[in-house]
């Protein structure tokens, strides 16, 4: 059994790895469908993360180990959170190591080694970046804890693999407070991605970047990393919205061939539905001014406060 | 030899006053002085620490003195509350002297003596007041920390601010003391004897009315050490102006003790009789550390961020503990133990990473000469050392697991989130808002800690930079706070097996029960588990693989080249970063009512940020006091025959009272 549960954390890690530059692609070109464009194809960010690989990394004669070090904690804080969501099999071993509240905890510390990074470099672009990173993220991470603990209260469990139990064999998608969850869920969503209307994740202009902003000053290998862990991030954005409102057809903790195939079908299709959802609000709304997205972050807040209450006060 | 522990204890604080009278007849030797001081401080805070970890594995031990009046005895008890916070006081006591060896090592020799006389004595007089058993002895003990901590914020004579912030720091300290003073009087009436014995109290029964103003003249007189709003002001004056060692010492290990007096007068003597009382301690520290943290995130000082820092880890405290007291007015005194683990659990961790980083700022004072963050800038190149060690400090404090800060802030929200199959009433509503706020608080403190170090110790340097490396004392002291940062991240069961007799002390029945030290599973492994071991392993060994697979498939050498910024051609200069002020302007944007910052100043972007409170409660407050002392000088004619008269007139209302049976 414990070798089998490893060799589905491993197929777990593996997949995200694999799918989310994939998802990336698919959501782009569904952006550029949609705004008359002609799509760069499926697999261009596995072009693009090849490319970056084999060219050479320079590093800001400013910059200190902090910068070099960066990327990698990102991308592996990354990896390890690919583990900890149930998005393949439910009972893994590293399923118990950390619940919804240390997953936070662990996008937090990526975050955290990406803004010191940005401030290592010492230019007004990078520290512009982190300044309204740390701020939009202090507003988004409360959001997001509080939407998280609506379904914790639901499922009366904090960790993950619980609430994917929880949420399989009851389902708890129509009380009023995981509506709020969800609406608030999927504004840090918006918001921790860097996505319209927070951030333009196609854009260098300087009036309007928060995210691209701080990676400016990376190249080479560091920045593939870093595009990887970025792609990797929204996938698992999805990922822990699939294991929240929708986790039907994630295998339970025995290795059969055909329930984990169907896990991985269940998980592609689940990713196609949603993505063009992604994609249509992109294309339907504006960029936001910049002094307006503390309030898009905020809202989402105050959208799980209120859950939080209704739950509290409904218990429902 | 159970009372041994509680012997050693005593016999080292008393040693403290002991020193304070040799050090300074080892004139002419500054180094020996110096050595002398802070190695003998060292020694005591070892022995606190081990008469802590001893107290909190045995029975209580009581041992009682004569003292100089019959009536009021010297008494002492080691009981795990007490056990705890002086283990807390004993690891801080010991980074933070020895630190003291290194960071004092070129203060003038009368400058020298200023430090060393009060500085035993501080940390002897807060052993004494967790060690005392009765409420003469506390209120002595109480007032010798007061008094001894004002001399070693007065340290350095030409800070003309630390004189104001000495005596804001003796007001309030002096109106908590009175507020004790009275506390203890009520008692003592209420209880109809004089014997105020702490063990005795709590075998007493007091009447509800008695209680509750006993409870809200405790948490006035405690409050105003721990901060509470509005008492809150002496303590971003009184922290900055102390050399770093003393600030690591008032904020990691002085505010706690008025927290240790909290659980004592309200838990164990008062038996937490007020159902509100609970929800009470809950508002006051939401208010406070929400308030603290908004103005320690605008500060430009190291220092003061710190010190408004503190103020908000003693609010989550104080929010914790007002969680246990609703959860055991409900009788759900499990979860009451997780809520007060948290909060004790909070305790030992804001000690270690504040200690850490009120140390690390002196080292930078030290190497600089400034702690304003506007100045500084690139130290992780110039003090390397010194700047890791902080690292680790900022993750920490920023609540990042695996390290400690985020294992009690853990605890703290897995006690909101088993509140709701208890909560009635208002309480519906108070406690999902409550936990809102919690968790907007933390968010914003990892703001404010990462502008400390990513403006202060990254980039390039703006003002001044450091000419060398902290010495070996300084460094040695920040490892060893850094080092318990990662053991008490990676093994928090270590610190809850050690809270646990204090939950068993407080509250009734059987309590949290862990698995091992490696692993926080508050109620059953399915509700919530928490395994920072597994945790910092997998990160560890996938940043590992990563790297090692980058750097096999393609390890090309890197390059160092100049900045890019976005194709600029000219030189980057220090001045383009950003300053402090710089990068807390979004947060001041969206609450410049709360903070009412002042105009930017010639040119550089600097805003200042006033204390509201001093503004609109103490000034008219003072200017009140003012115009009352004017009408009051009229009764002063300087005639004989007029004070004879009031003398006069002050008998026959005192014989009056007394014909009328009134008699204390």
């Amino acid at each position: 059994m414990n070798g089998v549960a490893w060799l589905g954390q491993f197929l777990q890690i593996l997949l995200a790895l694999g799918l989310a530059p994939l998802f990336m692609g698919w959501l782009q070109t569904l952006r550029a469908i949609l705004q008359n464009r002609r799509p760069a194809g499926l697999l261009q960010p596995y072009r693009d993360i090849g490319r970056l690989f084999h060219k050479e990394s320079i590093v800001p004669e400013s910059a200190s180990w902090l910068f070099r070090f960066s990327p990698y904690v990102r991308f592996g804080s990354k990896v390890m959170a690919a583990a900890m969501i149930p998005t393949l099999m439910m009972g893994l071993p590293l399923a118990n190591a950390a619940d919804v509240i240390a997953l936070v905890g662990l996008l937090a510390l990526a975050r955290v080694f990406q803004v010191l990074a940005a401030m290592d470099t010492g230019t007004a672009f990078a520290q512009l970046g982190a300044r309204r990173e740390v701020l939009v993220s202090a507003l988004a991470e409360p959001a997001l804890l509080s939407a998280l603990f609506i379904v914790s209260l639901l499922a009366r469990s904090t960790s993950l693999n619980e609430i994917a139990l929880r949420a399989q064999t009851q389902i708890f998608s129509i009380h009023p407070s995981m509506v709020f969850a969800g609406v608030a869920f999927f504004m840090v969503l918006l918001v921790e991605n860097a996505r319209i209307p927070v951030d333009n994740p196609a854009t260098h202009l300087e009036l309007t970047m928060i995210h691209e902003a701080m990676t400016l000053e990376y190249s080479g290998r560091h920045l593939a990393l870093l595009q990887w862990a970025t792609q990797l991030k929204l996938y698992l954005f999805f990922t822990i919205g699939i294991v929240l409102f929708f986790p039907w057809g994630i295998s339970p903790p025995t290795l059969q061939v055909g329930s984990l195939l169907l896990a991985c079908l269940a998980l592609v299709g689940k990713l196609a539905i949603a993505a063009p959802i992604l994609a249509v609000v992109e294309t339907l709304l504006a960029k936001r001014r910049l002094f307006r997205v503390p309030e898009f972050a905020v809202s989402a807040f105050l959208f799980g406060v209120i859950g939080l209450l209704s739950h509290f006060m409904l218990g429902a | 030899m159970k009372d041994f522990a509680l012997w050693a204890g005593l016999g080292s604080a008393a040693g403290g006053l002991l020193a304070a009278l040799i050090v300074p007849f080892l004139l002419g030797n500054r180094a020996l002085q110096r050595s002398f001081g802070f190695g003998f401080a060292m020694l005591m805070s070892l022995a606190f620490l081990l008469t802590g970890i001893q107290g909190l594995g045995q029975a209580p031990v009581q041992i009682s003195l004569p003292g100089p009046i019959p009536l009021f005895p010297w008494q002492f008890l080691l009981d795990p509350l007490a056990s705890f916070f002086l283990a807390v006081l004993g690891l801080v006591g010991f980074a933070a002297s020895l630190h003291g060896l290194g960071y004092f090592r070129s203060l003038p020799a009368r400058q020298a003596l200023r430090v060393l006389i009060p500085y035993p004595l501080f940390l002897g007089s807060m052993a004494l007041v967790l060690l005392a058993a009765n409420a003469y002895t506390f209120l002595v003990a109480w007032e010798l920390m007061a008094l001894s901590s004002s001399f070693l914020i007065l340290v350095d004579p030409h800070l003309v601010h630390a004189r104001k912030a000495v005596q804001q720091y003796l007001l309030i300290a002096h109106v908590g003391a009175l507020c004790l003073i009275a506390a203890f009087f009520l008692l003592s009436r209420g209880s109809g004897t004089l014997d105020l014995n702490f063990t005795s109290l709590a075998h007493t029964a007091f009447s509800p009315g008695l209680a509750n103003i006993v409870f809200l003249l405790s948490l006035i007189g405690f409050g105003a050490k721990l901060g509470i709003l509005p008492l809150h002001i002496w303590l971003p004056e009184a922290h900055p102006a102390a050399p770093a060692p003393v600030s690591a010492l008032m904020s990691a290990a002085m505010l706690p003790i008025a927290l240790y007096g909290l659980l004592r007068m309200d838990w164990q003597i008062l038996h937490l009789q007020g159902s509100w009382w609970g929800p009470l301690c809950l508002a006051l520290g939401l208010l406070g550390a929400a308030f603290a943290v908004l103005f320690s995130a605008v500060q430009n000082d190291m220092k003061r961020l710190l010190a408004y820092s503190s103020m908000e880890n003693m609010g989550l405290i104080l929010v914790g503990i007002g969680l246990a007291e609703i959860f055991s007015q409900q009788g759900m005194n499990t979860l009451a133990a997780l809520a007060l683990t948290a909060a004790l659990f909070q305790v030992l961790n804001h000690a270690l990473f504040k200690g850490l980083l009120f140390l690390g700022s002196g080292s930078v004072l030290h190497a600089t000469g400034t702690v304003q963050l506007s100045q500084l800038g690139g130290l992780n190149r110039s003090m390397p050392q010194t700047a890791f060690l902080v690292f680790i400090g900022v993750l920490a404090m920023a609540g990042l697991p695996p390290l400690n800060g985020f294992a009690s802030e853990w605890l703290l929200l897995q006690a909101f989130l088993l509140a709701p199959g208890m909560a009635t009433g208002l309480l519906q509503v108070v406690l999902p808002l409550a936990a809102a706020v919690v968790v907007l608080v933390l968010a914003i403190a990892g703001l404010a800690v990462v502008k400390l170090y990513g403006i202060g110790f990254l980039g390039l340097a703006r003002a001044t930079t450091a000419h060398a490396e902290a010495s070996l004392w300084e460094r040695l002291a920040m490892g060893f706070f850094a080092v318990g940062c990662v053991l008490f991240g990676l093994f928090p069961g270590l610190a809850v097996d050690a809270i646990a007799p204090i939950t068993h002390q407080l509250l009734p029945g059987k309590l949290l029960a862990q698995p091992g030290i490696e692993l926080l599973t508050p109620i059953s492994p399915s509700r919530a588990s928490y395994s920072p071991g597994v945790f910092f392993l997998g990160i560890t060994v996938a940043i590992l693989i990563t790297f090692l697979l980058v750097w096999w498939r393609f390890g090309r050498p890197w390059r160092r080249a100049p900045v890019w910024a976005c194709g600029f051609a000219g030189p980057t200069t220090p001045r383009m970063q950003d300053s402090a002020s710089g990068f807390s302007q979004p947060l001041l944007r969206i609450f410049t009512s709360i903070l009412r910052p002042s105009d930017q100043q010639d040119g550089s972007f600097q805003v200042t940020v006033r204390e509201p409170f001093w503004d609109f409660l103490y000034v008219p407050l003072i200017s009140m006091m003012y115009s009352v002392a004017a009408r009051v000088l009229r009764l002063q004619h300087g005639r004989i025959t007029l004070y004879l008269m009031y003398a006069f007139l002050t008998l026959v209302f005192l014989l009056v009272l007394v014909l009328w049976g009134f008699h204390l």
